[in-house]
Formats: structure tokens, sequence, C-alpha cells
């Protein structure tokens, strides 16, 4: 028997993984810069915690609304957004978290600062569920998510998002629809990110605005970069190593926060490729352990 | 009211402008979204707050002030950004945040969490006028201001540095082709920047009466809206659309009174003219 303390850890190393490898959709994907992915997280969260507490609809019927809602209001912002160029995106999605947040804590249907309680874990054969099934529910979509990416890599869609991540004018040339591609990127990272909202609603029973704010919109953003941009494995491994770092880093817990800034910092100086890139140490240690 | 709502605005506004013109001045130059200039703007506050305690003369710790940080701005350009310019644009932005985050808790751990009172006094007192009425801080922010943007109009309209930093934000390439020094016109920038942003720590530290280790968090987010807003890279647009955003937030949140966070409405401003001109207030495509 596992401890509930770790299945928590679990839990919540898997729902940042999934995350990041939704923002990865969209940033290693499409190369698109989004500093707003948190909004899209708590957009699922909230649908999810209001269709509980408020409409009385079941977890199973509210996890894909969330997920639709998040993609909607994704794509629906994703259209005005994907016109700018690169650098107004950034900029643009960091307001995006700004105004979503705002409108969690000030409007009082969203509970304000206050936040939603009373969300229980989903109900499943008549009983609620227990911990250590809802960490394989979820890992269970994760690992359906990636199998679904891997095709879409792979396909006319993966091929569409790498031209325009390499060269947007070549591949406007080529004839690649540039806006719908992207929008498509970013209505399928939001959908997934309000996937992990829900699930994440319904695990922690009570979620406030804060949950949703800038920093966390930067954490998966390091976890993406940490790993690897644009790598499978990389967002999946960062999500893993900052999701523990914060629980085995309890004796430096004051300072924990300015070493986490520089690391972030001290990684892209220097391994700017993520752990997991093509010209990252790693690679190359495991590269020379083959050669010889 | 309505008078005194504008002076207002017009305060709150210089003080965005002067953070605002150093990140539209690097942004022009090097194409970097620099969200560590709020960490140096808040170095700035915390030099001046300390040189403040040293000598006690206001003039001279805005002045030590400005010099911190425009050094620390230079060392940020030398040692994190000129080494990854040619990587792809996800690089610097990200670099930038790790420093922004680690210079605040650096300011936490070192200078404590809790507030630090700046209570200068320069002696010209408040001035009122039947209802109208602005007080000593506001109207140092304004000659301050004031002096600062005369002084850069100058230095970039009337001299041939001035006129070099404006053809780098041309085309530096071209501008190197003639002989200019690109790499010291943009340490030149960073340097006048960030002794800006400085500035405006010291205002700010002034204008509310304390310096704290998250006071650079919600500008260094609402200066990316204003710099988005004129245009980024556009210095006549950065100072109009800090000036609009200072209006519109002591007008939405003082006249009419609208329960609405008075930091969403830089941004909410920025989409709603995004949509309509992408390239910003003043900016060209």
């Amino acid at each position: 028997m596992v401890s509930g303390y770790l299945i928590t850890i679990f839990i919540t190393v898997i729902i940042y993984a999934m995350l990041a490898f939704s923002l990865n959709i969209i940033t290693g994907r499409a190369g698109q810069i989004s500093l707003g992915h948190s909004a899209f997280f708590g957009i699922g969260a909230y649908t999810s915690a209001l269709l509980y507490t408020k409409a009385g609809f079941s977890f199973w019927i509210s996890l894909p609304i969330s997920a639709v809602v998040a993609g909607i209001v994704g794509a629906l912002l994703g259209i005005p957004c994907l016109r700018v160029r690169d650098d107004f995106l950034a900029i643009t999605t960091m307001g995006i978290v700004f105004v979503i947040e705002a409108i969690f804590l000030y409007i009082p249907f969203f509970g304000g600062a206050m936040g939603i309680g009373g969300i229980d874990l989903p109900q499943w054969f008549g009983r609620e569920m227990q911990k250590t099934e809802y960490l394989i529910l979820i890992l269970i979509v994760f690992i359906f998510l990636l199998i679904l990416d891997r095709r879409l890599e792979r396909s006319w869609v993966g091929l569409a998002w790498s031209s325009i991540r390499e060269d947007e004018i070549a591949a406007h040339a080529m004839g690649v629809d540039i806006v719908r591609f992207k929008v498509l990127a970013f209505t399928l990272g939001s959908a997934i990110a309000g996937l992990a909202g829900s699930f994440y609603a319904h695990f922690l029973t009570f979620i406030m605005p804060q949950n949703f704010g800038f920093a966390q919109s930067i954490l998966i953003l390091c976890m993406v970069v940490f790993g690897g941009i644009g790598t499978r494995w990389g967002p999946i491994l960062g999500a893993i190593v900052l999701g523990i770092l914060p629980e085995i880093s309890r004796p430096i817990m004051e300072y924990r926060t300015f070493v986490y800034g520089l690391l972030l910092l001290a990684m892209m100086r220097f391994q700017p490729e993520g752990i997991l890139g093509s010209e990252s140490i790693l690679r190359k240690i495991f590269k020379q352990i083959l050669i010889r | 009211m309505l008078i005194q709502q504008l002076a207002n605005g017009i305060a709150i506004g210089s003080v965005y402008s002067l953070i605002s013109l150093g990140l539209t001045m690097v942004y022009g130059i090097l194409r970097i979204l620099h969200i560590s200039h709020a960490g140096i703007y808040t170095l700035g506050a915390y030099v001046g707050w300390f040189s403040f305690r040293l000598v006690g003369n206001f003039w001279l710790s805005l002045f030590i002030g400005m010099i911190g940080a425009s050094f620390s701005g230079y060392l940020v350009e030398r040692f994190l950004y000129t080494p990854i310019l040619h990587m792809p644009r996800i690089a610097p932005l990200i670099v930038s945040i790790g420093l922004f985050i680690a210079m605040e808790e650096a300011f936490r751990i070192i200078a404590g969490p809790h507030t630090l009172a700046y209570n200068a006094r320069i002696g010209i007192g408040d001035l009122s006028i039947g209802s109208f009425h602005l007080t000593e801080t506001q109207i140092l922010i304004l000659i301050v201001t004031f002096i600062i943007l005369i002084f850069l109009w100058t230095f970039l309209t009337k001299t041939r540095i001035g006129l070099a930093m404006r053809a780098c934000a041309q085309d530096a390439e071209i501008t190197s082709s003639f002989g200019v020094n690109v790499r010291a016109i943009i340490a030149f920038n960073f340097l006048i920047g960030s002794a800006m942003a400085g500035a405006a720590g010291v205002l700010i530290g002034v204008y509310d009466n304390q310096v704290w280790p998250t006071m650079g968090s919600i500008p260094a987010y609402k200066a990316l809206a204003i710099v988005v807003l004129g245009g980024l890279g556009n210095i006549p647009g950065t100072v109009l659309a800090a000036l609009i955003v200072g209006l519109a937030e002591t007008f939405f949140i003082g006249v009419l009174a609208i329960p609405f966070p008075r930091d969403a409405v830089a941004f909410i401003a920025m989409i709603i003219v995004l949509m309509f001109k992408p390239y910003g207030l003043l900016g060209k495509a």
C-alpha cells in the first residue's frame, strides 16, 4: 500500500505533466510562445467545479465539457492573438491570464477570492473513487493522449505545424494555412489544459483564482523548457523533476524560489535545448557511450 | 474633481512612462522582452532607499539609485543577453523571467519581506488651489519625469550617439556597416533605459512611502502592456500609451468606481487596441 502523501505527489506530477505536454503542442510543435497557459487550466477547473457544485453534473460529464469549453475559449482568444507577431503573442497571452484571473476574483458567480469548495472525488460503482484509482484513471487518459500525440505528429497536421515552427514565410509559400494551423494548435493545447484543470479541481476539491495565476503559467513553461521544447518526453521529465523538487527541497524552503529562478536562467543560458534536446549534455554523454 | 483626477492620472502615467521607456528602447534595438527590467526598477528603489538612509538627501539618493540601476542593467546586457542573442527568441525571454524571479527573491532574502518606509521630503510642500490639490510627491514626479523626458528627447535627436541609437533601432546590421560600434550603442541603451527604471523605482518608493521586494511584479507586466499598446519599440507611442493607461486607471476606478482590478485595465486596453491595430497605437507594420 502506497502512502497517501506519495499518491498526492504522483497525481500532482501527472497533472503537471499533462499541462506541460499540452503547452508543448502550442510552443514545441507549432512554435507559438504562450505565457497564458494557466488561464485555460483555470477555465477547465472552474467549468468543472461550477458544473458540479451549482448544476449537479457528475464528474464524467463535466470532464469532457471542461475540455470543450477551454478549447472554445482558446480558439476564440487565439484568433485575434495569433494574427499578431510572436512577441505580441507572448504579451497578449500574458494579458489573458491577468484578465481571466481578475474575472474569477471579482465576479461573485465564480466564488471571488474564496474560490469554490465542496468538489468531491468522482463517483463510480456507487461509491467515491479512491485516490489510487483516480491516479490510475488520470494515467490512462494521459497515455491515451500521448498515443494520440504520436499519431498527430506524423500526420499532415504535425507536418504543417513543424513547417510553421521552422519558417513561417516558407510554410505560407508552400500553401500551409498558417492562422488555421496555429489556431488548431492553440485550441488543442487549451482543451487538454482544460481537461487537466477538471482533474485538478476534483482532486483538490477546492479551487481559488490564485491557483491559476501568472506564476503557474511560468511554472508550466519552465517544465517544458527544462525538459526540452518540442521533444516528446522532455516536458514530462521536466514536470517530474520540477514537480518533485519542491518536496525534496523542504530544508531550503527559504531559498527555493531563488534557486528556481537561477535554475531557469542557467538552463537557458547554458543548456537552451533542455535536458532532452538534441544538443544537450545528456544526449552527448549517451551518444559517447553508444559510440564506445 | 475632474481636473484633480486628470492630475492624478498624469502623475501615475508619468511614472509608467519612465518604466516603459527603457523596455521599449531595449526592444527596439535587441528585440528582447526585457521582463527583468522591473527587477532593475526595484533595485533602483532599494539602492535609493539605502543611500537616502546614509546621506539623507533625496536628490542625491535619486541620483545614486539611477546609477545603481544603470550599472546593473549594463551587467544584465553584457553577461546574460549578449551571449544568447543568436538563439531562438524564447531563450532571452525565459532568461529574463528567471532573472526577475531570482532578483525578487534576492531582495526578499537580503532586505527582508517587510516594507521599508522611504519618507523623503524635499521641502516644496503641497500645492492647493481651491479644491484642486497636488501632493508634494506628485509635483516631484511631474518635475523629475519632465526633466528626464526632455533630456532623453534632446539626447536622441540632437547628439551623434542619439542618432546612432535611433539608427540601430531601425537596422543594427546596416548601422554597423557605417562604422558605428553597435555593441557600445546597445550597452548605452541599457545604461539609459535602466537609469530611467531606477528613477521610476525611487519615485514610486517615495510616492507610496514604501519599498518592498515584490514592488516590481505588477509594473513588470503592466509596462509590457504599455509598450505593446504604444507599438513595440516606438518611443513617442510608449509615452502616449503610458499616459492613457494612467488616466484610464484613475478614471475607471476613481471616477466611475467600477469594482474592477486596477491592474487589469492596461491589459484590457491592450487587447482591445490590438484587435483593431495589431501593431499598437503608433506602431508600424
